[in-house]
């Protein structure tokens, strides 16, 4: 029991026990994963082992059909809460397929994303005008758009929209960041400079990142987490879960 | 039938009479009834009586006619020639003596006059003939009326219909009649009543319990208790036929919902497409129905009955053939953006409307029914109209069969791989523009085919299709979008449910509450009644 | 400073829009009372009429595009907002007609007399009062749009579910007012309508004044809509409607945004109905049949949806070619024309006439040179 709440407590994000199956099948069987405050956490997996469903549960998408989801020390039980909400509380989601704002012009996605009050009526009378050009400005910057702060998000590229989106994650300014699949269809050098900029937001944020590419997985040196059928198969350095036998035998297909 | 009369003959009595009747019957063209006639020319009430009297036992074919014509003031003499004549109830003139038409009666008749023990006899003598008709289904439909009328005179040639009656049908209503009548009179037994409140009973329907509610005053009080407690039987079991009625009518409204939805349920619940075109699919179907019965009517008039046969495929091919022009024309250029697909299909619908008001003139145009789909019949105290019990089984086929259709033929193995993941289906080898234009003509061709079944039951005009349209997306969508099981149970359980709350609010009532509870219940599960789940419907 | 702030999002195409219309709704009253019939710029009484119904359909048409062209919710039941507000007037100027109905009766409409009921049923109270009638066009189809849309939007109807249900929304009000028991006067409505504010409503002046209001109005809805959707309010809006779920990972509560939104415009269609009861002289049940709401529908995307000005030119566009088409020997095609109207847009014009003019006019500016510029690796502090 003491053993649960020190774990719970010590935790920004508590996953035990956690299950959800669609139609008979177990898309997460008995799923347990502890993100520790200021941690950046990879997580691999082969195709289906769960890793989106898992982010789904936690964002508020799907609901699972048993187990714990905490946030924040235990404060909030996520499996109660909507998308909004779970959002609200601090959970930044950048999806595997890039998703901005196509029709908005690239500084208005930013603009969207920016932390402060989100209801109707705050955003009709006076939200947010010129004041928060500067924090736009700075998050373009370091995402590189500013050259493209006026076109539609739609126009960019797709690297730039992984990006934009890892953009819009900064301006929300969460208490965790789930990244899934960052670098999917980028360059090697921008891959290189996705992982300088995720350990950069390290410093002040927790982070989870889905990831295939076992270079970048390297390049963020954090702790790895392996999925396999919806469950913890391995967890360790990356070093340590790649030499795991059974992580080998998942991956080769025996 | 010889021998049977033969036996009859043997059989003596105070009925001798009636018995010779029913003899002359069989040989009625033997029978020369002009003497009898003549009787009612000597204007006299005695002389009438006893023409009465051999008329009605001479058996011949017009006897009734002729009876009826004298009770009702319509027997003429003519007083120069002493001719009688009879006008039958259409007003056209008769020779009373053989009942033959004749074109022009003399100006000057004398109406051959009657009075109230001539008509007595009269009203017997009619009545004792239809009771002793050839036709069962004319002697229960006497027998019916004398239940109503209750008449204690008619006793007599009752009784002695029922000792020679031989249809277990016709006697059973022959002993309701006896005993209606027996409760009616104050001079019965107290036996004799207690088993006409059994007969009663037995019969169970609202006019029996009307008779046990005429008692009379002289009946027992243990016979009023029985009487009491045979309307109360009677009442509970009207109960629950009214249930079982509405539960009949709600079915009826579900195969017309079934119908109107079947097509749907094939482009909206299996392809996705919103054709808001639909009900003019159901409305095309209808007119196929009138060209093909006015080619018979033209060219085959006698073969009418087989004009639904044949409408039916054609109805199918050419509703799914305007189906894969409007696939293939516009639909398919708007995969993908199903609002832009609601509008553009609606903007089809109107053109098809107007296109049918063109060439068919706005009005009602008349699908007449074939005879196997008129009339009724009565079931367990249900009155059933052929019409509705056809079109009922007609849904169930063409559901089986669209189970068939997507189960187990190749076009519909092919058309659920393309729903389920295009791109693979493609990669497969699957040409999946033939799939989209042959699925979305077969969804068609079903809502022609549901088109000749409504033209059954409602008016063929231009606007057959907007009264189904909403109806038919609120079926699927209850059901359960994809879901060819969900659309059969929503269409049978939103039939049933109106019905059952018409009588308590009224049709239209009953109607705008539905639509509401639908409008509420996708609020509750916007997916249906029977909502697939998982990863794949969300995207 | 707020206007400052207001006439920098109000772009050259909507400015002119604001102008124009005001300009219309100052000279066609005048040209109609002041010009001598023989003018050739007088307008005559009939048109003065004709063209207040069109601008009535273009606020109608403008609260439309607000849900559907910026928020992504095909209404096929605004012209239920539409006929309500169009009711709520019609129950005012029934209340006006007094002794001088064919009955006489100082308080019952003809029709409840004509229906032996003995008293006024409580939901016409109110209703001789103007500034009361004019509350319950705003606030009656506002709280049907709040309370639908409160049920809808909380669940996540969305798409052509919404659309669906919206339609059968306005299918079961059809068959409500079509009964005499609802208390609205049935399949005939509310008509036979005498003074508004004690003007005859037939009058000359009282049609030219009802005319300059209607243009105002339409100036004034426009205005509104123009500057919802240019504020964060209005991007967010934008944002739900082509990403809805990503939205609300951003932690908006988007059926809050589209409550207000939805109930904003439906309050806007009860007004424009309101607008058009006078000047037509008549309001039964047919307005709700939900032909009408998917014919509103056709105007927006006629014009040009996402665009405001587009709806309000959709609207008089369209009304105008039905005019033309109703009126003479074309009269038979004109449902082929609307229904061909609905194809030919959909597939050919997705952007409407403004978004024609738009792509032209885009040929002729140069594209913008792309440079790629990779990211600084700093966190903005």
């Amino acid at each position: 029991m003491s053993d649960k709440e020190a774990r719970v407590t010590q935790a920004v994000l508590y996953l035990d026990g956690v299950s959800v199956s669609f139609d008979g099948y177990r898309a997460i069987n008995n799923l347990s994963l502890y993100l520790a405050h200021g941690e950046m956490r990879a997580i691999i997996g082969p195709n289906g082992a769960g890793k989106t469903t898992m982010m789904d549960i936690v964002t508020g998408k799907t609901r699972p059909d048993e187990g714990d989801v905490l946030f924040d020390r235990g404060k909030h039980d996520l499996t109660k809460l909507d998308e909004t909400a779970i959002a609200e509380l601090g959970i930044g989601r950048k999806f595997q397929k890039p998703t901005v704002f196509e029709m908005h012009t690239v500084a208005d996605n930013i603009l969207l994303a920016l932390k402060g009050p989100r209801s109707p009526f705050a955003s009709l009378f006076g939200w947010r005008n010129n004041v928060e050009r500067e924090k736009i400005d700075a998050i373009l910057e370091t995402c590189g758009l500013t050259a493209h702060r006026d076109r539609p998000a739609g126009e960019i590229s797709h690297g730039q929209k992984q990006w934009l989106e890892i953009g819009m994650l900064l301006a929300q300014d969460p208490a965790i960041l789930l990244v899934d699949e960052p670098v999917a269809g980028m360059t090697d050098a921008e891959t290189e400079q996705t992982a300088t900029l995720l350990r950069e937001i390290n410093k002040t944020h927790s982070v989870i990142v889905v990831e295939h590419d076992m270079h970048f997985v390297r390049a963020l040196d954090c702790k790895v987490t392996c999925l396999h059928e919806g469950s913890v198969l391995a967890e360790g350095t990356l070093d340590q879960v790649a030499g795991n036998q059974r992580v080998i035998e998942v991956y080769l297909g025996r | 039938m010889l021998r049977t009369q033969n036996k009859l003959v043997r059989f003596g009595g105070r009925v001798a009479l009636l018995l010779a009747a029913l003899w002359l019957m069989a040989f009625g063209a033997l029978a020369d009834i002009s003497k009898s006639v003549a009787r009612f020319a000597e204007d006299s009430f005695p002389e009438t009586r006893q023409a009465v009297e051999e008329i009605s036992a001479s058996g011949v074919d017009h006897v009734a006619e002729l009876l009826e014509a004298l009770g009702a003031g319509r027997l003429f003499v003519d007083p120069e020639t002493k001719t009688v004549y009879y006008r039958d109830a259409s007003g056209k003139a008769h020779l009373a003596a053989t009942g033959a038409e004749v074109s022009s009666a003399p100006a000057k008749l004398d109406t051959v006059r009657v009075n109230n023990r001539i008509r007595s006899d009269v009203a017997n003598a009619v009545g004792a003939l239809t009771l002793r008709a050839t036709d069962p289904a004319r002697r229960i439909a006497a027998a019916e009326a004398l239940f109503k009328s209750r008449d204690a005179s008619a006793l007599e040639a009752l009784d002695a219909a029922i000792k020679v009656e031989k249809d277990a049908r016709v006697a059973k209503k022959f002993a309701e009649a006896r005993a209606a009548i027996l409760l009616a009179r104050d001079a019965t037994s107290r036996q004799e009543r207690l088993e006409a409140v059994e007969t009663l009973r037995a019969r169970g329907d609202p006019s029996a319990a009307a008779v046990l509610r005429g008692l009379p005053a002289s009946a027992d009080a243990e016979t009023r208790s029985l009487a009491a407690n045979a309307i109360a039987a009677i009442e509970q079991r009207q109960k629950i036929i009214g249930y079982v009625q509405n539960v009949w009518y709600g079915f009826s409204l579900g195969s017309v919902l079934l119908l109107a939805a079947i097509g749907l349920a094939i482009t909206f619940g299996v392809m996705g497409v919103i054709n808001m075109a639909h009900g003019e699919m159901v409305m095309l179907g209808a007119y196929t129905t009138f060209v093909v019965q006015e080619v018979f009517r033209a060219y085959a008039p006698a073969y009418m009955g087989w004009s639904l046969p044949i409408a039916l495929p054609m109805a199918f091919l050419f509703t799914g053939l305007v189906g894969i022009a409007i696939e293939r024309g516009i639909i398919r250029f708007l995969y993908g953006r199903p609002l832009e697909t609601l509008l553009a299909t609606w903007g089809v619908s109107l053109i098809l409307q107007q296109a049918v008001r063109t060439i068919f003139g706005p009005t009602n145009r008349e699908v007449t029914a074939p005879s196997y789909m008129s009339g009724a019949f009565d079931f367990m105290g249900l009155s059933i109209t052929w019409g509705r019990m056809w079109i009922i089984l007609f849904t169930l086929v063409l559901f089986a069969a669209l189970l068939v259709a997507l189960k187990a033929t190749p076009l519909g193995l092919q058309m659920r791989a393309v729903t389920q993941n295009r791109r693979m289906a493609s990669s497969m080898g699957i040409r999946t523009p033939f799939v989209d234009a042959m699925t979305f003509g077969f969804g068609s061709g079903l809502a022609g085919l549901a088109g000749v079944a409504l033209s059954q039951i409602d008016n063929v005009s231009p606007n057959l299709g907007q009264t189904y349209i909403i109806d038919s997306f609120m079926v699927v969508v209850f059901g359960g979008v994809g879901n060819l099981w969900g659309t059969l149970v929503s269409a049978f359980a939103l039939g049933v449910a109106n019905k059952f709350m018409e009588p308590m609010a009224g049709a239209v009532l009953a109607k705008i509450f539905i639509l509401v509870l639908l409008i509420l219940f996708i609020q509750k599960r916007p997916r249906g009644l029977f909502a697939l789940k998982g990863r794949a419907v969300e995207a | 400073m707020i206007t400052k702030a207001f006439f920098a999002r109000f772009d050259k195409l909507a400015m002119w829009f604001v102008i124009f219309m005001i300009a219309v709704a100052i000279l066609v009253p005048l040209s109609n009372l002041l010009l001598p019939a023989s003018s050739p710029f007088h307008v005559p009484t009939y048109l003065v009429a004709l063209l207040g119904k069109y601008l009535c359909y273009a606020i109608l048409a403008i609260s439309l595009d607000l849900v559907w062209g910026y928020c992504g919710i095909l209404s096929l039941g605004h012209g239920a907002f539409f006929a309500l507000g169009g009711y709520a007037m019609g129950m005012y100027l029934m209340r006006q007609i007094g002794t001088r109905g064919v009955y006489a009766h100082p308080v019952l409409p003809d029709f409840m007399v004509f229906l032996n009921w003995k008293e006024l049923p409580w939901f016409w109270y109110g209703f001789d009062m103007f500034w009361f009638a004019m509350l319950m066009v705003l606030f009656v189809p506002g709280l049907l749009a709040f309370v639908f849309g409160w049920f809808a939007f909380r669940s996540r109807v969305t798409g052509v579910y919404l659309s669906i249900i919206t339609q059968a929304m306005t299918y079961a009000l059809l068959l409500a007012f079509f009964r005499n028991d609802m208390g609205f006067g049935g399949n005939n409505g509310l008509t036979d309508f005498k003074d508004i504010l004690g003007f005859n409503v037939q009058a000359q002046g009282t049609r030219a004044a009802l005319f300059f209001l209607t243009a105002m109005s339409l100036v004034l809805v426009f205005v509104i809509s123009r500057w919802m959707v240019s504020t964060a309010y209005g991007k967010v809006l934008v944002a739900v409607r082509d990403a809805e779920s990503r939205t609300r990972f951003l932690g908006y509560r988007v059926e809050h945004f589209k409550l207000l939104v939805f109930t904003v415009s439906a309050a806007m269609a009860g007004l424009a109905g309101a607008l058009y009861v006078p000047q037509v002289g008549i309001i039964n049940p047919s307005e709700f049949s939900p032909a009408n709401s998917i014919e509103a529908v056709i105007w927006v995307a006629v014009g040009g949806r996402g665009t405001l000005v587009g709806a309000a030119i959709g609207a008089v566009a369209v009304n105008f070619m039905k005019t033309t088409f109703t009126t003479g020997l074309l009269a038979p095609y004109w449902l082929f024309a609307l229904g061909g109207l609905f194809v030919f847009v959909t597939l050919f014009m997705p952007k409407g006439i403004l978004g024609v003019f738009s792509d032209l006019a885009d040929k002729f500016r140069k594209p913008k040179a792309e440079a790629v510029t990779p990211p600084k690796l700093q966190v903005a502090e």
